[in-house]
C-alpha cells in the first residue's frame, strides 16, 4: 500500500531532496523504518536513540498528530497523507 | 457593564456565543468564547496580567519604583497586552519582535509605549525567544517574564478562563484551542479534566508558514516548557494541524455568525469543525476560543483579497 509523505525543507537533504515521497508500510513505525533503510542518514532526524519519535518532530496522518493516536503503531492505509513537521514556537504569542 | 475604576478590571468574564450555524452536524453545538472583548483585544490580557501580578507578588517588580525594565519575546498579543499593563504600572517594556510581524502589531506596541527590539523574521517566534533569552542573560537587572515557561501563564487560564467556561457551559464535551505557548490548553484543559474528566481537549497547531521552511536543523526546534512541565502529552486527547487556506476560509466564514475575528481564530475554528466532524452524529458540545478580533489582521487582506494572495502573504508575514 502506498501513502504520500510530505517532507519539510529541513529534512529534505536527508531524504534525497524530495518534498513528496510515496511510502509503504501499514503503520507509522513501518513507514519510518523503511524510510531509514532507504535514507540511512535520516534516522537521527526521525527517531531518538531509544527508537521513539524525535522530540522535535511531529508526524501527522491526515492532519492528526500520531502522538495522540497510536504513536508509531498508528495505522497507515492507502492514500493516507503523512506530514512531517518540526516543532517550533507558535506564531502569534 | 458596571462602572469600573481600572481598565484591568475589564479583563476576563468574556461572553460565549453559540456559533452552531457553522457546525457540520445538527447534533453538535459549537460555542465560541469571545476573547477579543478583553481591553487590549485578546485572550493574552489574562496571561499578561497574571505574569505581571506574579512578578509583583514575588517582589521582582515593584509598582511605582522608577527604572524597572521588562523584556519579553512576543510576535503579537502577549506583547500588546503587556505593553498596556506596563503603561499603567509605569514599567518600561522591551518586546523582542520578529521583523516580519504585521504592521498593526508594531503600531499597537508603539501606542502603549513599548520599545521594539527586532529579531530575524525568518526565525519567527523561535528567533525572538532565543534573542530575548540572550538579552535577559546579559542584563540580569531586567525582568524576564518568559511566557513560554512561566507557570503564571497556564495559571491565568486555570483560575479564570476554565472556571468561566464550565460555569457558562456545564454540558461541555470538548474543548478546542490553539497551541502556541500552550498556556490556554494547559490551564483550561487541566481545570476541565479535574472537574469534568470526560471532556476531550483538542489542540490546533497553527500554520507555521516560512518559519518551518527556514529552520536550519531539527535541533533548532522548540517545545514550550509550559507544555512539558504541564504534562501536555498526557493532557491532550488530540492534536490537529490546519492549513493556511482553510484558516483564511474559516476566518471568512466566521462573519456568517457576525464574528470579525483574527486569522488565528479562523485556524482554531477550522480545528473545531474537524473535531465536530469526528464525533459524527453523536450529541456533543464543543467550546472553542476566538482569541482576538480582526482589526490587527486587516493588512492581510483576509476579507477582501483573493484567497491565494492572502495565503501567500500570510506565509511571509506573521499573522498567526
Amino acid at each position: 500500500m502506498a501513502a504520500v509523505l510530505r517532507v519539510p525543507t529541513v529534512l529534505r537533504p536527508a531524504m534525497g531532496n524530495n518534498a513528496v515521497l510515496e511510502v509503504e508500510g501499514s503503520t507509522i513505525g513501518e513507514v519510518l523504518a523503511r524510510l531509514t533503510e532507504t535514507y540511512p542518514t535520516s534516522r537521527v532526524q526521525l527517531l531518538d536513540a531509544d527508537g521513539s519519535l524525535h522530540r522535535f518532530l511531529n508526524v501527522y496522518v491526515n492532519d492528526d498528530d500520531v502522538r495522540y493516536l497510536g504513536g508509531l503503531d498508528t495505522p497507515v492505509t492507502d492514500h493516507d497523507e503523512i506530514t512531517l513537521l518540526p516543532a517550533v514556537a507558535g506564531g502569534s504569542q | 457593564m458596571a462602572r469600573v475604576s481600572s481598565v484591568l478590571e475589564l479583563i476576563g468574564r468574556t461572553p460565549v456565543l453559540d456559533v452552531s450555524a457553522l457546525s457540520p452536524s445538527p447534533n453538535v453545538t459549537l460555542l465560541a468564547k469571545l476573547e477579543g472583548r478583553n481591553p487590549a483585544g485578546s485572550i493574552k490580557d489574562r496571561v499578561a496580567l497574571s505574569l505581571v501580578e506574579a512578578a509583583e507578588t514575588e517582589g521582582r517588580l515593584v509598582p511605582g519604583r522608577p527604572g524597572q525594565v521588562l523584556i519579553e519575546p512576543s510576535s503579537g498579543n502577549t506583547g500588546i497586552a503587556l505593553a498596556m499593563i506596563c503603561r499603567l504600572r509605569g514599567y518600561h517594556l522591551k518586546v523582542v519582535l520578529p521583523a516580519n510581524v504585521s504592521p498593526e502589531r508594531r503600531q499597537l506596541l508603539v501606542a502603549w509605549g513599548a520599545e521594539i527590539i527586532e529579531s530575524p523574521g525568518a526565525e519567527g517566534s523561535n528567533g525572538a525567544v532565543r534573542r530575548a533569552q540572550a538579552l535577559a542573560a546579559d542584563h540580569p537587572d531586567w525582568v524576564f517574564l518568559y511566557q513560554y515557561a512561566n507557570p503564571a501563564n497556564p495559571r491565568a487560564h486555570y483560575t479564570t478562563t476554565g472556571p468561566e467556561i464550565l460555569a457558562d457551559v456545564p454540558e461541555i464535551t470538548h474543548f478546542v484551542a490553539g497551541l502556541g505557548t500552550s498556556g490556554t490548553l494547559m490551564g483550561v484543559g487541566r481545570y476541565l479534566k479535574e472537574h469534568r474528566p470526560g471532556v476531550q481537549v483538542w489542540a490546533v497547531e497553527p500554520p507555521s508558514g516560512e518559519v518551518v521552511d527556514g529552520l536550519r536543523s531539527l535541533e533548532d526546534g522548540y517545545v514550550p516548557p509550559v507544555f512539558t512541565d504541564g504534562g501536555g502529552a498526557d493532557l491532550l486527547d488530540r492534536k490537529v494541524i490546519v492549513r493556511l487556506r482553510e484558516s483564511v476560509e474559516w476566518t471568512r466564514r466566521l462573519t456568517e455568525v457576525g464574528l470579525f475575528a483574527g486569522l488565528s481564530s479562523g485556524a482554531i475554528m477550522a480545528g473545531a469543525v474537524k473535531c465536530a466532524r469526528s464525533v459524527g452524529d453523536a450529541p456533543a458540545t464543543i467550546v472553542t476560543v476566538i482569541c482576538d478580533d480582526g482589526w490587527k489582521y486587516l493588512s492581510s487582506g483576509a476579507w477582501s483579497d483573493d484567497v491565494d494572495d492572502v495565503v501567500e502573504r500570510t506565509r511571509t508575514t506573521i499573522y498567526f
